[in-house]
C-alpha cells in the first residue's frame, strides 16, 4: 500500500529589532543572564507593553516579500496558560487579527519548483528560557519578549524533503529582507510541524501529529522522517493515530509524546485591552512596498546580466545574501567578474563548507580577494601561491600584497634563473626525457612539476612551459 | 489656627510657601494625626515615618533651592496598588507579600516632579476588588463618621484617611466606583478620570480597560490640581490619549449659567434609600438655583451594567492576576514539587476569596464555549452603554445622580452575599465601561450624621465641566467644613 503524505510548519522568526516586542530592552543574544529585563518584559505589577513599531514594519515586509494580503486593522490578543518562562501567565500574540493573510513561498525540490502556499503570518512575544541544575530550575528573561514572527503555512508539503527546502527558501527571505539573521544555533528561527499520512485512494486527510520547537532543518528532516515513517507503520500494521503533540529526541532519533488532544489547552484568548488595534494605512503600506529589497530571483537574474555570469554562477552566487553581497563588492575592483565568480565558486565555498562557516564570519574582505586576484593578473604571483595566501586571507585576513612579500611567493619570472632551473630537472630525470621524445605528453607535466617544485611553487608556469619546450627540442 | 493635617493641599502648600512653617513640621504632625487616630480608623497599611521625614526634609532643601513645585512637601497617601519607587505595594495581598516596587508608577512621577511626597500605603479591597475594603488581607478599616461603618470600598483607606484628617490628600483607582463610592461614604471629594486621561503605567491592573487613577481630596480645587499634574499622554501606556490637557483651575470659577444637566431616570428608582434621595433632591434644586437647567434624560442600557461590568471585569481580572506567580517576585509557598503545585499552593495562600471567586468567573467566561454568550456579548453591550451616554451628552453638560443608593452600612452586613454588595457599583459602574469621567462631591448627610455624594458625571474628557459644576456646589453649600469626630 502506498501512503501520501502532509506536511504543514508554523515557524517562529526572530525578528532583528534593537528593541523588544514591547519594552525598550535589548535583543543581544548571549548577554548575562536577566541582564536585559525591565519592569515590562517580567511581568512587573503595573508594567504595561507598548509596541515596536520596528516589529510591525519587518511583519508587513515580510508579507509583502512573500505576497500576503496586509491587514489594515489587526490587533493584540492575549494566550493564557501558565509556564514558569512566561513572565505573565499569558502571551501577548495575535489570534484571528493576524497583520499578514496568506501569500506564498516558491521551493525548489529534487529538480522540481513548485508553490507552498501560506495561511497567515502574525507577530507575538517570545518567553524566556528556562535551565535545569540539578534540583534547581532557573528561568533567564532576556529572551522573554523578544519580538517573535510566526508563519504558517498550508499543509501544502509533502514529503520531509520538501519541508527542508520550504525552510530554506524562507530563510533566503528572511535573510534577503534584513528580517532575521536566521542565526540557527542562536534560536533565531524555531518550528512546529504537523504532519499526517493517508492511504492512497482515501480522500480525507490522516490524523496529524505535531512536533514542537524543532531549532535545525536536518532535525526538522530527520524528525519528519521517523515520524512518517512511524504513522506509516501503524496504519500498515491495522493501528491508529492518536492526535498527539510530540517532541524529538536528536539523540536518539525518535518522536516521543508531550500531551495529547485530551490535554490540549483551551488558551481563552481576548483582546489585550492594553493594546490599541494596529491600523495599516494604505499609504504606509505603499511606502514599506518601496522599501522591498531586491529578493533571490531578482538577484539571480542581475548577477548574470550585469556582471555576464553564466546562469550556473549567478544562482550558486545568489543563493546566499552575504555571498552574492561579498561577490559584487569584490567584482567592482576586478576587470573580470568570472575570475571573480571562479574564485567564490570555488576557493570560498570549499573552504565555507569544509569549515562549516557562514561567509560573515570569515575573516578574507571582498577587497582582499580582488587584491589577490589582481596580483594573478599581474603575475605577481602564481595560481598555486594564490591559493596559499586564499587559505590565509580566509583564516587570518589581512592584505594580499604583504602577505606575498612576507611569505617569498612572488612570482619568478626571470629568464637565467628559471633556465638553470629547467636545466637541473632536465638533467635529474633521462627517462622522463627520453619518454618525452618518444611522444609521451604526461612526461612534459612531469618535468613542469619538477621545475616548480625546485621554484618552491613561485617559477611563472608561462614562462618555464617555453623554456623546457625549447631545451627539450635541442 | 487650623493644625497641618487638617488642611487642603492649597492651604498646606499656601501656608509651606508663606514661609509659616516647614514640610518637615506639616509631615510630623501629620504621622502625629496618625498615630492618634489610625488605631480606630486603620486606613493605613503602612507608614515608614523615618522615610516621611527624609522626604520632607528634602522637599524642605528643594524649597530654599528655590524649587517652584506645585506640591512642594505636600504629603499625598496612596492606594496599595500604586507603584512608588522603593515602596511596598501589596495591593493588600497576602501573595505581593515582600514585594517592593522599583520603580514609580506615571502619575506618582509626575506627581514627585512637583514635589509631592508621599506618605502611607492606603488599605483597600484586595486587588480593587470589593466595595467596602473588608476585603483587604491585613486589616478592617472603619469609617471615620461611624467606627461601626464601612468606608466603602475598593479605595476605602484613601477616603478614610481623608475624612479622618490622617492625610492632605489621597490617591484611589476606580474600576467601577472605587474612587468615587468610598469619597460618597467618607464625605471627601473622589474624581475618576476619563479613560486615557491619566497613564495607567504603574497602576497594578486590576480590569485594564476600566481602570483609572482619580485623586480623592477634601475639596474640588485640590481634585482640579492632583489631575492638572497627573494627566496627559504617557508613551509608557498605549492606551494614554494624546489630548492636550485644559487648564482646570482656570475655569473652576465660571458659574452654571445657561449649564444644562441631565437627571437620567433609570438613577432615580426605588430603591434608593430616601435620606439618599431626599439629599440629592436637595443638590439638584441647588443646582438649579445657581443657574442651570434640569432636565430628564434617559440611559436605557442602564439595567445591563451591572452584569456587563463584572464580566468585563472579571474576564480581564483572570489573565491580569495570572502573573501572581511565586516566580518572580511576592509570595511563594515552600517545598512545591514542581512548576504546577508552586502555582496552585502559592495562589491558594495568596489569594482572599473575593479575588479567587472573579478569577474563577473570569475564567469561566472566557473559556471556549462559553466566550461567545458572555465576554463577547458584555463587549456589545458596552457599545450600547457608551452609545446612551453619548446620546444625552449631545443634548447636556453632564450629569447629576446619587453615587450609590445608601450611605455608608454596617461592618459585615454585606459580607455574606456578594451580590448585594455588587449592587454598591450600580450607579458607578456605567460611567466605566463608558471610559467617561464623572466626580463624587459631598451632599448632604442622614440623620445618622452619615455623608452622601452627588455623583456629578461628564462626557469623555469632560473633567472641566463637572469640576466646574462641582465647584460651584460646593462653594455654595458647606458640606465639606464638617469634620467626623475621631478620637
Ligand atoms: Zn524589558
Amino acid at each position: 500500500m502506498n501512503y501520501f503524505t502532509t506536511i504543514g510548519l508554523e515557524v517562529h522568526v526572530q525578528l532583528q529589532t534593537r528593541t523588544k516586542m514591547f519594552c525598550a530592552c535589548r535583543t543581544d543574544f548571549g548577554a548575562a543572564p536577566n541582564t536585559q529585563v525591565c519592569p515590562v518584559c517580567l511581568g512587573y505589577p503595573g508594567a504595561l507593553p507598548v509596541i515596536n513599531q520596528e516589529a510591525i514594519r519587518l511583519t508587513v515586509m515580510t508579507g509583502l516579500m512573500v505576497g500576503s494580503r496586509i491587514n489594515p486593522w489587526s490587533k493584540f490578543d492575549r494566550k493564557n496558560y501558565f509556564y514558569p518562562d512566561m513572565p505573565k501567565n499569558y502571551q501577548i500574540t495575535q489570534f484571528d487579527q493576524p497583520l499578514c493573510l496568506g501569500g506564498a513561498v516558491a521551493i525548489d525540490c529534487q529538480g522540481q519548483s513548485r508553490v507552498v502556499r501560506l495561511t497567515r503570518i502574525h507577530l507575538e512575544e517570545d518567553v524566556g528560557k528556562s535551565m535545569h541544575v540539578r534540583d534547581q530550575s532557573r528561568v533567564d528573561f532576556n529572551r522573554a519578549g523578544h519580538p517573535l514572527m510566526e508563519i504558517v503555512t498550508e499543509p501544502d508539503m509533502h514529503s520531509p524533503e520538501e519541508a527542508f527546502a520550504f525552510l530554506l527558501a524562507l530563510k533566503q527571505i528572511l535573510v534577503y529582507g534584513l528580517i532575521s539573521p536566521c542565526n540557527l544555533e542562536e534560536g533565531n528561527l524555531r518550528c512546529d510541524v504537523n504532519c499526517s499520512v493517508r492511504p492512497e485512494g482515501q480522500a480525507a486527510l490522516g490524523t496529524k501529529t505535531e512536533i514542537k520547537n524543532m531549532n535545525t532543518f536536518k532535525g526538522v528532516h530527520q524528525a519528519l522522517t521517523y515520524e512518517l515513517q512511524r504513522q506509516v507503520a501503524a496504519l500498515a500494521a491495522g493501528g491508529m493515530i492518536v492526535q498527539e503533540t510530540l517532541r524529538f529526541d536528536t539523540d536518539r532519533g525518535v518522536t516521543e509524546s508531550m500531551r495529547t488532544k485530551e490535554d490540549a489547552h483551551d488558551y481563552r484568548y481576548f483582546p489585550d485591552p492594553d493594546l490599541m488595534p494596529v491600523a495599516l494605512s494604505a499609504e504606509q503600506i505603499k511606502a514599506w512596498e518601496g522599501m522591498l529589497p531586491e529578493l533571490p530571483r531578482q538577484r539571480c537574474e542581475r548577477l548574470e546580466r550585469e556582471y555576464a555570469l553564466p546562469a550556473y554562477d549567478a544562482k550558486v552566487l545568489a543563493a546566499d545574501k552575504y555571498v552574492a553581497d561579498f561577490f559584487e563588492e569584490a567584482a567592482r575592483g576586478a576587470a573580470n567578474p568570472k575570475t571573480v565568480s571562479n574564485w567564490m565558486m570555488t576557493e570560498m565555498m570549499h573552504l565555507l563548507a569544509e569549515k562549516e562557516l557562514e561567509i560573515r564570519q570569515v575573516k578574507i574582505t571582498p577587497q582582499a580577494l580582488a587584491g589577490l586576484i589582481k596580483l594573478v593578473e599581474s603575475h605577481a604571483i602564481n595560481g598555486a601561491a594564490a591559493k596559499t595566501i586564499f587559505a590565509i586571507l580566509f583564516d587570518k585576513g589581512g592584505d594580499p600584497a604583504v602577505l606575498v612579500g612576507q611569505l617569498g611567493l612572488a612570482q619568478v619570472s626571470d629568464i637565467g634563473t628559471l633556465a638553470a632551473l629547467v636545466r637541473q630537472a632536465i638533467d635529474g630525470n633521462p627517462k622522463s626525457v627520453s619518454d618525452y621524445k618518444a611522444g609521451k605528453e604526461a612526461a612534459f607535466k612531469f618535468l613542469m612539476g619538477q621545475v616548480m617544485r625546485l621554484s618552491k611553487g613561485k617559477a611563472n608556469p608561462q614562462i618555464v612551459q617555453d623554456l623546457l619546450k625549447k631545451q627539450l627540442s635541442v | 489656627m487650623a493644625e497641618w493635617n487638617e488642611l487642603t493641599v492649597h492651604e498646606a502648600k499656601a501656608r509651606l510657601d508663606q514661609g509659616a512653617g516647614t514640610a518637615r513640621e506639616l509631615v510630623e504632625t501629620l504621622l502625629g494625626a496618625i498615630r492618634a487616630r489610625d488605631k480606630q480608623v486603620q486606613g493605613y497599611l503602612e507608614v515608614d515615618e523615618a522615610d516621611a521625614l527624609r522626604q520632607a526634609e528634602a522637599a524642605d532643601a528643594l524649597r530654599k533651592k528655590g524649587h517652584k513645585g506645585k506640591l512642594l512637601g505636600v504629603p499625598i497617601a496612596v492606594k496599595d496598588l500604586l507603584n512608588v519607587q522603593g515602596q511596598s505595594c501589596r495591593c493588600a495581598s497576602r501573595i505581593l507579600e515582600g514585594y517592593h516596587s522599583p520603580y514609580d508608577a506615571t502619575a506618582i512621577a509626575r506627581l514627585r516632579a512637583e514635589g509631592a511626597l508621599f506618605v502611607g500605603r492606603a488599605n483597600m479591597d484586595e486587588f480593587a476588588m470589593g466595595s467596602t475594603t473588608e476585603n483587604s488581607a491585613f486589616k478592617i478599616t472603619h469609617n471615620p463618621w461611624n467606627l461601626a461603618c464601612v468606608p466603602g470600598g475598593s479605595s476605602g483607606g484613601s477616603g478614610a484617611v481623608i475624612a479622618a484628617d490622617e492625610a492632605i490628600a489621597a490617591l484611589g483607582t476606580d474600576t467601577g466606583g472605587s474612587v468615587r463610592l468610598p469619597a460618597s461614604f467618607c464625605g471627601c471629594v473622589g474624581l475618576k478620570p476619563t479613560y486615557g486621561r491619566v497613564s495607567r503605567y504603574g497602576l497594578t491592573a486590576f480590569a485594564s480597560s476600566l481602570d483609572q487613577i482619580g485623586p480623592m481630596t477634601k475639596d474640588i480645587r485640590d481634585a482640579a490640581l492632583l489631575l492638572q499634574v497627573m494627566a496627559g499622554h504617557d508613551g509608557m501606556d498605549s492606551t494614554s490619549i494624546m489630548a492636550p490637557v485644559p487648564d482646570y483651575a482656570a475655569n473652576l470659577r465660571k458659574d452654571l449659567k445657561g449649564m444644562k444637566l441631565g437627571l437620567p431616570k433609570e438613577y432615580f428608582i426605588a430603591g434608593v434609600d430616601p435620606e439618599v434621595a431626599h439629599c440629592i433632591q436637595q443638590a439638584i434644586r441647588h443646582c438649579e438655583g445657581l443657574g442651570a437647567t434640569i432636565v430628564e434624560v434617559g440611559l436605557p442600557a442602564t439595567p445591563y451594567a451591572i452584569a456587563t461590568y463584572y464580566i468585563v471585569a472579571c474576564a480581564e481580572a483572570s489573565a491580569n492576576l495570572a502573573r501572581f506567580d511565586g516566580v518572580r517576585y511576592g509570595l511563594r509557598v515552600k517545598d512545591a514539587t514542581d512548576p504546577f503545585d508552586m502555582y496552585t499552593r502559592t495562589r491558594a495562600a495568596g489569594f482572599g476569596t473575593e479575588v479567587k471567586r472573579r478569577i474563577i468567573l473570569g475564567t469561566y467566561v472566557l473559556s471556549s464555549g462559553y466566550y461567545d454568550a458572555y465576554y463577547v456579548r458584555a463587549q456589545k453591550v458596552r457599545a450600547l452603554i457608551r452609545a446612551d451616554f453619548e446620546k444625552v451628552f449631545q443634548s447636556c453638560d453632564a450629569l447629576l445622580t446619587p453615587v450609590a443608593p445608601t450611605a455608608a452600612y454596617r461592618l459585615g452586613e454585606k459580607t455574606a452575599d456578594p451580590l448585594q454588595m455588587y449592587l454598591s457599583d450600580i450607579f458607578t459602574a456605567s460611567v466605566n465601561l463608558a471610559g467617561i469621567c464623572a466626580l463624587s462631591v459631598p451632599c448632604g448627610f442622614t440623620s445618622a450624621n452619615l455623608p452622601v455624594g452627588l455623583q456629578i458625571v461628564g462626557p469623555a474628557f469632560g473633567e472641566e465641566t463637572i469640576l466646574r459644576v462641582g465647584f460651584a456646589y460646593e462653594q455654595t453649600t458647606d458640606w465639606r467644613l464638617r469634620k467626623p469626630d475621631v478620637g
